[in-house]
């Protein structure tokens, strides 16, 4: 492989890497009232992410942030209350848990039990690499030019002698 | 009588499909051309009778019968007809009965366009279309009979829900249909080529308009889905990793790399025995995605039929096909013979690329959409794979690929040199730097994963157009010469530079309303302004409406840009008394390719004020116009010269014709 290559796949990866933590931040929270939100700008802030990360139990496949059921806003104001009470981040999260169980999770938590899960993509990625070169390698030696055989080399002997 | 017409000739239909499904395939085996042709007719036949079928049901619907079961519970005699037409196919029974028409209407397609096929392979296609035909046939006629009729019949019908009754359900679900069913001809033509034991470039030439065709439908499909869901469900989101989506997502990823291998396959002989897996792979998705829509085993917002019989038959349907295709690859897949060969860097290199990344993110989608399903039947926890799950594994996969986009048509066949392929991209790679750096200038460093974003959309858009310049030649020859050639480059290339032109349009889209979104939520009294994306937003106030099947309260807001007037939105709820149910209706105005988008919350008790949701969603369209640049990309692609296959058979003929007369 020439340098360029290496270059364009290291530039990619450190791309990767940087949206890894990327989409998360940016994004946005829809079905939160103005008499829920905090007056510290930068609990609320927190309030809203944790949000995105949290379903509403009783919705299909929504974030307390993204609903409008009752039970989301209850857990959006719950949400809030620990972290006006002083709780970290983690801690809001296993008090959560705690209270609704691993369900209660739209990022579900690296475990024995997700591991399946989390490893998926770069189990696929690599088993796929692997297999590529494994059968290019195969290929190319299965038809790489090999030495002739004592009778075609007579057979070649032959010929040219009959020629001259 | 129409109803019982309709029920009749859907019996005949399963008849004639179990017919179809043995005497071509008899015929291919021992030869018999006679037997072969009856394929012709009788996959013809299956389709005219589907569309009676299917046209009966529609005229019951039109006519708001409820003595039919599955009129009375989806119709109601005050909607409008638009839907009361589309409310055909927005029920479990009648979307079935679609799916299956759209089935047969494919293998009616291949049976009249197909003439050019060698015979066997053509009648062993249509013998494993007819194979699926007739499972589903049987399954409509067992568990889900749209033509059940009730006694008495009632006066009134319960209505359709609210959430489908609009425009989208018109086009949606059967551009959806007509991508992922149509996927079933390229399956079928690997069942076919693995029976014959005989697979070669003729095969990909002969397979790669329907998949191009399948594809085009698919991408028109989920991005009107997308777009519905986006303007319909009220909170402004467009994509939701939602089960539902997913299973047409992956279809689609799966779908792509097929149409990308089999390229490779067609021009140089090579991939042979994976294209044929991936063309197994891609319509057992749709199937799988058939089973998870159709048999509710999955809680999400699409939610329309949930009943465990169901369930069990497409499983059965599925194992089978998806089983009984598997084993026939494992048995056969090694007396195929293996293509050329090709150095890592290469097009078919690239190729290769990006069938390890969209394979891969397919994988992680399925996982990640089953994941929750299996772990609880396994007796594990409970637990939720959701959106921040897939931007976490599905993005970072995305990015490599898209970054390998551009290279991939600057590389020649079997021994391509990427330093050269990097020289020619230099405008490229020269206008992603400058957007990068102008995007962190401008947002003074503090968007630095945007910009890099936008430096990527860049990229894909003006690679996409430097390898349109690169193949007419422009730097050498000039612009006059360099025109003239452009002119004259197959429509394939343009298809290529369309499509990746348009993934470049989708993903600044995506990155752009992500990013810059500005959300404002608050409670309004009329008369009362807010700011966003440069507009003064003005609540004047709402008003009760009464529309055909439904009440609505409507806010009104005005508009003012520059101190200038800009237009007024219309914001509103509605609520549907025969189904008791509510709806937001968002109000949306578009400047450029930008979108204000309002959506109504509750009012306040004493009726004063009203929570109001504004969002400025900066170029959030392009997301979707990107996905209509693909879509005709496709479509440009399938009418180039090679793909026609008729084309050469018919001017030899003529040929032929044109000596006979000398």
């Amino acid at each position: 492989m020439t340098r360029p290559g290496w270059r364009a796949i290291a530039a990619s990866l450190v791309l990767a890497m940087l949206l890894i933590v990327g989409p998360q931040g940016a994004a946005p929270a829809f079905a939160v009232t103005p008499d829920e939100v905090l007056s510290d700008p930068a609990l609320e802030a927190r309030a809203r992410q944790l949000s995105t990360g949290l379903r509403c139990l009783v919705c299909q496949n929504q974030s307390i942030d993204d609903s409008n059921a009752d039970l989301a806003k209850d857990l959006r104001l719950l949400v809030r209350e620990r972290l006006v009470a002083g709780d970290t981040d983690d801690e809001v999260i296993d008090y959560l848990v705690s209270r609704y169980g691993e369900f209660v999770l739209l990022k579900p938590r690296f475990d024995w039990a997700t591991l399946a899960l989390w490893g998926t993509p770069v189990a696929v990625l690599l088993a796929g690499i692997g297999f590529a070169i494994i059968t290019m390698r195969g290929r190319r030696q299965a038809t790489a030019p090999t030495a002739l055989s004592p009778e075609e080399e007579a057979a070649i002997a032959e010929v040219t002698r009959s020629r001259g | 009588m129409i109803v019982e017409i309709g029920h009749y000739a859907l019996i005949l239909a399963l008849s004639l499909s179990l017919v179809q499904s043995v005497l071509p395939a008899i015929g291919a085996r021992s030869g018999d051309a006679r037997l072969m042709e009856t394929g012709t007719i009788t996959a013809t036949g299956a389709f005219v009778l589907l569309m009676l079928s299917f046209s009966a049901l529609t005229a019951a619907y039109v006519t708001s019968d409820f003595s039919v079961l599955n009129v009375f519970q989806n119709s109601h005699s005050l909607k409008p007809m638009l839907y009361k037409v589309t409310g055909v196919w927005g029920n479990h029974e009648g979307s079935m009965l679609l799916w299956v028409l759209i089935l047969s209407l494919f293998g009616a397609l291949v049976a009249l366009f197909g003439r050019d096929l060698p015979a066997s392979l053509k009648a062993n296609v249509l013998a494993v279309q007819a194979w699926i035909t007739a499972c589903f046939l049987l399954f409509i006629l067992t568990t889900s009979n749209p033509f059940t009729r009730v006694f008495p019949a009632p006066m009134e019908g319960q209505d359709l829900n609210p959430i489908l009754q609009d425009i989208g359900l018109a086009i949606h679900p059967p551009l959806l249909y007509l991508g992922y069913v149509g996927f079933s001809i390229a399956f079928s033509f690997a069942v076919a080529a693995l029976i014959d034991g005989r697979i070669d470039a003729a095969w990909a030439r002969w397979v790669r308009p329907w998949t191009l065709t399948a594809w085009v439908f698919l991408t028109a499909g989920i991005a009107m889905g997308s777009y519905w869901a986006y303007y319909e469900l009220g909170w402004g989101g467009w994509w939701f990793w939602d089960p539902v989506e997913n299973a047409s997502f992956m279809p689609w990823l799966s779908g792509t790399a097929l149409l990308h291998s089999a390229l490779v396959m067609e021009k140089r002989s090579a991939l042979k025995i994976w294209t044929i897996l991936l063309a197994i792979l891609t319509f057992s998705l749709s199937l799988l995605g058939t089973f998870l829509v159709r048999s509710g085993v999955l809680t999400s917002v699409h939610a329309f039929a949930t009943d465990p019989t169901r369930g069990v038959f497409i499983l059965a349907i599925l194992c089978l096909f998806i089983g009984g295709s598997l084993a026939l690859f494992a048995l056969r897949a090694s007396t195929l013979e293996a293509g050329g060969l090709f150095a890592p860097i290469s097009r078919e290199g690239a190729l290769v690329v990006n069938n390890l990344f969209l394979t891969t993110a397919t994988a992680t989608v399925l996982v990640g959409t089953l994941y929750p399903l299996v772990l609880e039947v396994l007796g594990g926890a409970k637990i939720s794979v959701g959106e921040p799950f897939f931007n976490l594994t599905f993005g970072p996969l995305m990015v490599p690929l898209l970054f390998a986009v551009p290279f991939g048509p600057l590389l020649a066949w079997k021994r391509g040199d990427l330093l050269a392929a990097a020289q020619r991209l230099y405008f490229a790679i020269g206008a992603a730097m400058l957007t990068i750096l102008i995007a962190v200038a401008l947002t003074s460093g503090t968007r630095i994963l945007a910009a890099l974003g936008f430096g990527l959309a860049v990229w894909l858009m003006a690679g996409a157009l430097t390898d349109l310049f690169v193949r007419a030649n422009f730097a050498k020859v000039g612009w006059r010469t360099g025109l003239a050639r452009m002119r004259g480059l197959p429509r394939s290339a343009f298809g290529t530079v369309l499509a990746h032109f348009g993934l470049g349009v989708t993903v600044l889209g995506v990155i752009t309303a992500s990013a810059f979104q500005t959300e404002t939520v608050t409670a309004m009294r009329a008369g009362q302004t807010v700011n966003a994306g440069g507009y003064e937003v003005r609540y004047e106030g709402a008003q009760q409406r009464q529309g055909p099947n439904y009440e609505e309260q409507v806010g009104t807001f005005t508009l003012r840009r520059d101190g200038l007037d800009a237009g007024t939105i219309e914001s509103a709820k509605r609520f549907y008394p025969a189904r008791q149910m509510p709806t937001t209706e968002a109000g949306i105005h578009t400047r450029w390719f930008s979108q204000l988008y309002i959506s109504l919350g509750d009012p306040s008790p004493d009726g004063a004020s009203i929570v109001v949701r504004v969002w400025w969603k900066p170029l959030i369209t392009l997301i979707w116009i990107g996905a209509i640049f693909m879509a005709v990309g496709g479509t440009v692609s399938l009418f180039d010269r090679r793909l026609r296959v008729g084309a050469p058979a018919r001017s030899r003929k003529r040929q032929l014709a044109a000596g006979a007369e000398a």
